[in-house]
Parts: C-alpha cells; sequence; structure tokens
C-alpha cells in the first residue's frame, strides 16, 4: 500500500538508492506509517518558535587556517574501490568522443 | 591471571602502574577470555589481538619510564563505528564491510595515549540506526543475561562486551539513546555526555546534531575516568566546547541536598506492574539517600520520537550521502555513475538505513522541508525549554531508561514500535543534555533465561556532568543493584 504521503520512487531517485518494485511498496506503508505518527506535532503551538539551529548556543568556533599534515595518500587509496596510479578511478561523467 | 580481569579499570590501571602485573599480562587474560566467552555472545565484529599486544608493550615501556597513565593496561571494546588505525572499521554495515581505518578518532586517540589495550570493535545496529543490534549486517550479538534476547542498541555489541567481561569498559556512541538504552538492558552503566563534550572526529557520522560518544562500564567511577580522559576541545571538531571538564575526585556516597525531577508525564502506570515497581522503589532509594525528590513537568517530551524521527533521519540522508562507491567502501559498477551510485547504495545499505535515508530525503525536500524538518526543529526548542524550566526546580531529573527489559529476538517486526524504544531516552538527546543509565533492579518475565536487568536513566543540566555522576555514584553504591546478580558467563567469577 503505498502512501499519499509520501512517493517512495520520487524520493529513492533523490537520494540515490535503486530499490525493487517489493521494497518502494513496503517502504512505501512503512514511511507512511511513520509519518501519520509525526502528524502529532502539528498539535504543537510552534508559530511564534525559533528553530533549534545550534544544540549548544554559541558553539560557532574559527580557527587560523593553517597548512597541517594530511593523512597518507598511499593509506588512503588502499581504501578505494578502484584506483590508477596516484588517483581514484570513478566512471566517466562525460561523454567520450 | 584471569581474575584481574573482574576488577574496576581504575583498579586494573592501578595495578599495572605499580607493576603489580604487567600489561603484557593482562593482554593475554583479555585474548584468552575474549577466546573464550565471546563465541556464545558475538559482541566482536572484529578482534584486534596483535594491537592489544603491541599497545601493551607500550604500556610496560612507559610504566617502566615513570609514566603515570591513567588507563593502564585496562582492556577495552570500541564501538566499531570508531575508526582505529589499520582496523577494519564497518559500522556493521555491508558498503563498508572491507574498510581499514587510515587514522583513529580522537577518543580513542587520548585513551590509547592513557594507556588502553584495544580488544576489539564490536557489533551495532548498522551506521547505530537500531534499538537491539538486529539491524547489524554483519554478525548476531547476544544478551549475556539471556542467550535468547537482544543486547539492545544501537552499542549492542560494547554493551555485551563489558556486561560479559570481555572488556573491562567500551565506548559507544548515543544519538538518540544508542548508550543507554543497551546499558539498561545489560545491566551496566552507559553515560551519554553533554553534546560537545567529546569530539566526534573519527566517530562515522550518522545525526550530526546529536551523536555523542560515550562510555559503558561496570561502575559509575569508571564512566568518570574514561570521560575525564575523553572530554575537551578538540581542532578537528568544531563541535567540540572549549571549556573546563571538572574532574568528578572523590564522587559522593549520599543525595543529600540533591533535588530530584521525577516527571509528570512519564507515569509509572504506563508501565508493566513489575517493572513499575522497580522503579517505584529506585524512586523510593533516591528519597532514603537523602534526596528530595519533586516533581517536574515536561509537557513536549512525549513529542520526542516523532520529533527525532524528521531529524534524525535528515541528518543521516546528508551524512550517508558520501557513501556513493568513489573513494571508499563497495562500489557496484554500472553502465554510468548514476547507475553506479544507485546500485552501490542499494547493494550497500540494509532496510533500516534504506528506510531513514528515505524518510530524511522526503523530510529535506521542496515543498516539505518546512512541514517536516522545520517544524520538528521548532518542536527540539520547545523539548529544550521545558527541561531548562525543570532545571530551575531540580538538579538531575529521574526516569525510566527504557519501558521493558530486554527483549526476544524479531519480537519488534514494526519500525515504529522499535522507535518507541527509545522514548525515555531521545528528549535528552535532543536537548543535548548529559544523560546516564544505572542498573537500578532486576524483573523475571515469563519465559526469561532469568532475571533481566533494568536501568534507571539520571539526566542533568547541559555541562552538570559532574553533579549527574555524583548523584549516579552515590544511588549505585546505595542499592547495590550491580552486584546482586551476574549474568551467566559471569556467575562463577568474583566481581
Amino acid at each position: 500500500m503505498a502512501s499519499a504521503d509520501i512517493d517512495v520512487e520520487y524520493v529513492a531517485k533523490l537520494a540515490r538508492l535503486a530499490l525493487t518494485p517489493a521494497e518502494i511498496e513496503r517502504f512505501g506503508a512503512q514511511l507512511g506509517a511513520l509519518l501519520d505518527h509525526v502528524k502529532a506535532l502539528e498539535e504543537l503551538p510552534v508559530a511564534d518558535v525559533a528553530a533549534t539551529a545550534a544544540v549548544i548556543p554559541g558553539t560557532g568556533v574559527g580557527r587560523e587556517d593553517l597548512v597541517q599534515p594530511s593523512l597518507d595518500r598511499e593509506t588512503v587509496l588502499q581504501g578505494a574501490p578502484q584506483r590508477q596510479g596516484p588517483y581514484f578511478r570513478v566512471p566517466s561523467i562525460l561523454g567520450e568522443a | 591471571m584471569d581474575a584481574v580481569l573482574d576488577r574496576s579499570a581504575r583498579e586494573i590501571a592501578e595495578a599495572v602502574r605499580t607493576r603489580a602485573v604487567s600489561a603484557a599480562e593482562v593482554a593475554e587474560a583479555a585474548i584468552a577470555r575474549v577466546r573464550e566467552r565471546d563465541p556464545q555472545i558475538g559482541a566482536f565484529l572484529t578482534r584486534t589481538e596483535d594491537l592489544a599486544r603491541e599497545r601493551a608493550r607500550r604500556v610496560d615501556e612507559r610504566v617502566a619510564a615513570g609514566e603515570a597513565l591513567p588507563l593502564a593496561g585496562v582492556p577495552v571494546a570500541l564501538k566499531d563505528n570508531l575508526c582505529v588505525t589499520g582496523t577494519r572499521t564497518t559500522c556493521a554495515s555491508k558498503i563498508l564491510e572491507q574498510w581499514v581505518a587510515p587514522y583513529d578518532a580522537t577518543a580513542v586517540s587520548k585513551l590509547l595515549e592513557a594507556g588502553i589495550l584495544p580488544v576489539g570493535k564490536t557489533n551495532l545496529d548498522e551506521f547505530a540506526m537500531g534499538s537491539s543490534c538486529e539491524n547489524s549486517a554483519l554478525g548476531v550479538t547476544r544478551n549475556p543475561w539471556d542467550l535468547g534476547r537482544v543486547p539492545g542498541g544501537s552499542s549492542g555489541g560494547s554493551v555485551a562486551s563489558v556486561a560479559s567481561g570481555t572488556a573491562t569498559f567500551a565506548l559507544g556512541s548515543d544519538t538518540g539513546g544508542s548508550i543507554r538504552e543497551p546499558a539498561a538492558f545489560c545491566g551496566v552503566v552507559g553515560f551519554k555526555p553533554t553534546y560537545g563534550r567529546i569530539s566526534r572526529y573519527g566517530l562515522i557520522a550518522f545525526a550530526s546534531s546529536l551523536d555523542q560518544i560515550g562510555p559503558i562500564t561496570t561502575s559509575v567511577a569508571d564512566a568518570a575516568l574514561v570521560y575525564e580522559t575523553m572530554a575537551g576541545f578538540d581542532p578537528c571538531d568544531a563541535t567540540t566546547v572549549d571549556r573546563p571538564v571538572e574532574p568528578a575526585g572523590t564522587l559522593r556516597e549520599d543525595l543529600r541536598g540533591v533535588r530530584v525531577g521525577i516527571v509528570k508525564e512519564f507515569a509509572l502506570d504506563a508501565l508493566d506492574a513489575a517493572v513499575r515497581e522497580v522503579y517505584a522503589q529506585a524512586y523510593r532509594d533516591l528519597e532514603r539517600l537523602g534526596a528530595e525528590l519533586v516533581e517536574v513537568e515536561l509537557p513536549t517530551a512525549d513529542y520526542g520520537v516523532a520529533t527525532y524521527y524528521l531529524i534524525a533521519p535528515a541528518e543521516c540522508s546528508s551524512n550517508l550521502a558520501r557513501f556513493d562507491g568513489m573513494r571508499y567502501g563497495l562500489r557496484v559498477e554500472r553502465a554510468d555513475v548514476a547507475a553506479t551510485y544507485e546500485a552501490t547504495r542499494a547493494a550497500g545499505f540494509g532496510d533500516e538505513v534504506k528506510r531513514r535515508i528515505l524518510i530524511g530525503t522526503h523530510a529535506l525536500s521542496s515543498g516539505y522541508y518546512d512541514a517536516y524538518y522545520v517544524r520538528a526543529q521548532k518542536a527540539r526548542t520547545l523539548i529544550a525549554a521545558d527541561f531548562a524550566k525543570a532545571f530551575a526546580r531540580c538538579d538531575v531529573i529521574a526516569c525510566p531508561a527504557a519501558a521493558s527489559p530486554a527483549f526476544e529476538f524479531n519480537a519488534k517486526s514494526d519500525p515504529y514500535s522499535m522507535y518507541l524504544m527509545d522514548y525515555y531516552t531521545i528528549p535528552m538527546s535532543l536537548a543535548g543534555l548529559p544523560s546516564l543509565s544505572v542498573p537500578c533492579g532486576y524483573v523475571t518475565p515469563p519465559g526469561a533465561a532469568g532475571p533481566l536487568p533494568l536501568g534507571l536513566e539520571l539526566t542533568g543540566p547541559l555541562f552538570a556532568e559532574r553533579a549527574l555522576l555524583a548523584a549516579a555514584h552515590a544511588y549505585e553504591t546505595g542499592t547495590q543493584h550491580a552486584k546482586k546478580h551476574a549474568p551467566p558467563p559471569l556467575a562463577g567469577a568474583a566481581r
């Protein structure tokens, strides 16, 4: 049962998530039920309330822009799904001639 | 040598510092115990025996050189969403199943500097999303008190290792209750400090406005020691607060002059009779120990779960966008880059992670952002304001950590029923407050293998860790619940 509140197929596209038809069905029902529960928030008088922007107020911090040692390139590339020499190898994003 | 493992972190460190025992001996005993006990429990996804031995050698050298290491030779379990250099760090997800961390989380490096021996990386609900550890893609963790029941979650492996004696303490992470609920289920102490107290650098992010690292221990005194070792500003995490960490020092043993708030909206009538009696007794014990009980109101706390299940998934959908199969982890190759992203994420994430990514993406999407995400952040402001009002009348708030003891596997098939397990822990997380669970009694439901522990949740105002830990220590020493029973693997061992 799909929910009127959420178009799972569209949202999955935005989230870059391939879903099977069975998943679309199942997640649609489960997320529709969750959205019914969160509707309770409409009972709260929030018109004049500021949205929480930071949990601990006044914690915005800056620091000097200093050159620091970074992670070793070879170590990081060992975690790459595919590499080519000192680079990450990724699928092409521009059409090839 | 095995018996040394049943001492507190403080005592083990003292024994190693005074060279009554070497860190190398502790490491061998800890490794043997993990091998002996963990096959029944499944707390660990990866055992780090070589690392424990290597660190033990260094600790012994440093002790010999006269260094006073606060956690010298203490065997520790680390939740597998914390990066440890050269160690597989999976988040219990197929998308990171083979990923080896290239650096240490700050919390981990501070503990290593203090002398810990990491014995392994522990199981969790995938990316810390869940309340039973059943959402792990990589293993099953059982509750040491009853192997037919879940350990709680998401830090299920960490609490199970401490409860079964395979680590002296563990690190967990808590986003909506992921340290406190499993600590309650496994009869150990679980402490989530104030948001910003402990660096999350190297903690793989789930919901960044909520995630906090914290200790899981067998006593409040050990929780205080580990917390003090980890806390403090870190230039690598801009959300850490540059504010002195007050040492807990000698923790007091009574509650005279402490006002404990009992939340009107968390009436115990809602609970099962046996569970209700344990909490009613806990409140009476607080009073017996000298506390003044005052009723406080948290009228918006009932909206916590709804608020959380918009904010946390929204942040999750953003944080987990980085898992696209390009730079680390799994890649499922397809004809073009978009199809590769989609196939990689489909194969790499489990159902609960997918649900949260979907609901979060929806809540942040054009046309829904104000109705869902912004409204939830406004509700969050109201919840935090209610706590501020309550703390004008009390020093600490007491309530159940969970509505029930540990449940059986597959008992919560509907996602929302699982979400409700964090009913008592979520509001505190939304407000960023320091909060912990301490053992407060036992119930034996029909069909249980034996008594199952319950946890009392104590919560303090922002940055009031010292007063919170002091109150928890006084309650713990005044009731001795943690010493009344021991889970089966420990039953024969002196505690």
